[in-house]
């Protein structure tokens, strides 16, 4: 009986300790999630008024600009970024990332995979471990970019994305990642990176302002110039939302574990008790017992 | 007029000014009150803020960028920057 009490006992200490962690994890991943928030509303003017500058020049340009980043090809060799997480214990937040980019892989380009056509460029490292070790062809120059996560650096690999895609290395490249709604909810999203899709110019056109621009140099050169300027910010849009989604899955995962922790503590302090109950009452009838055999 | 200059970082600099010098692709130049509208490339080189006709406050080192001039609004986007003293 007291090697009962002891088992459990021991047991409540360590689910508490577990506990204690878990509940620390989701204090860090508020305070993390709090600062990526912050980034992604620092970025936003910037992409707003670049989005802007560019339907400002598309609305005052008649012809169709033959942008070489624009230029869709048959298929045969593509590109995948995906993003997630460097750690894990986010829940199944890495889980559903791969889910989707091989989902995407089997049902949008089911002959490609067989014939080695895919490429994957893996940021953060849960994705590049698994996609390495279920043999696909994955490149790991851009892993760590959440080690320091800059503009630069992501400047670095949506720069490279489209120097390959120009030097026809790969006819499509596409974003896996997360996109962040809040922090209990992430949408897992692809997203077509290059070549850049048509933008339905009908609905910007109103917006923009008709003024009678001076451009320099011409409006043709500008584009081009202002195109891998949006591809490097959508990225990084990518990027950081996917980082703060992950510090968001966490938060909620170790919030449900320490939830969990909790429920599992009481159950087991019931059954503690009941044991030390069981003990005690045994041990008074054994001493009454006694008395009574002696008094007889 | 009004100056803005923003990075995907944050937002470097807003406020009233007298005129700002920049870089651009085809020469440096200066944009002043009421400039005509314009969209412009810059280059990687120096940008000035100039409060009144001698002083400047603020220097910034860019990388290139772009610049929007709309309404006596200057908008300036550039992928880095840093501040000279």
């Amino acid at each position: 009986m007291a090697g009962q009490l002891k088992e459990v006992r021991n047991r409540i200490k360590s689910v508490q300790s577990t506990q204690q962690i878990t509940k620390a994890m989701k204090m860090v991943s508020a305070a993390k999630l709090r600062r990526a928030q912050d980034a992604i509303i620092q970025m936003r003017p910037y992409a707003k008024k670049l989005q802007e500058m560019l339907s400002n020049i598309v609305s005052n340009t008649e012809v169709e600009s033959g942008n070489s980043l624009a230029v869709e090809r048959p298929v045969e060799k593509l590109l995948l970024i995906v993003i997630t997480s460097d750690r894990g214990l986010a829940g199944a937040y890495n889980a559903n990332v791969i889910k989707l980019a091989k989902q995407l892989i089997r049902e949008k380009y089911p002959t490609l995979q067989s014939k080695g056509g895919v490429t994957i460029w893996s940021i953060g490292k849960k994705g590049y471990e698994h996609f390495a070790k279920n043999n696909f062809t994955v490149s790991d120059t851009y892993k760590d970019i959440f080690l320091n996560l800059t503009f630069d650096q992501v400047q670095k690999a949506s720069q490279a994305a489209v120097k390959a895609y120009l030097n026809k290395e790969f006819d499509k490249v596409e974003i896996v990642y997360s996109e962040f709604k809040n922090a209990a909810t992430q949408r897992f999203v692809s997203e077509q990176f290059l070549p850049i899709p048509k933008v339905a110019s009908s609905g910007n056109i109103a917006k923009s302002t008709k003024a009678d621009f001076i451009f320099d140099p011409n409006k043709e050169e500008l584009i081009a110039e202002l195109m891998p300027k949006i591809l490097n910010t959508q990225l990084y849009k990518a990027v950081l939302d996917a980082n703060a989604s992950e510090h968001g899955a966490r938060m909620t995962a170790m919030d449900k574990a320490s939830e969990n922790a909790n429920e599992l503590l009481r159950s087991l302090k019931i059954s503690y008790n009941r044991a030390r109950q069981a003990a005690i009452t045994t041990e008074l009838t054994e001493i009454v017992s006694g008395a009574a055999a002696l008094q007889g | 007029m009004t100056l803005e200059i923003l990075t995907p970082d944050r937002k470097l600099f807003s406020g009233e000014v007298f005129g700002v010098q920049m870089p651009g692709i085809s020469g440096s130049f200066e944009v002043l009150d009421r400039h005509a509208p314009l969209v412009s490339a810059l280059k990687a080189g120096r940008l000035k803020v100039l409060r009144d006709k001698q002083n400047h406050t603020a220097s910034y080192d860019i990388q290139g960028g772009f610049v929007e001039v709309l309404n006596n609004k200057v908008t300036v986007l550039v992928e880095g920057a840093i501040i000279i003293e």
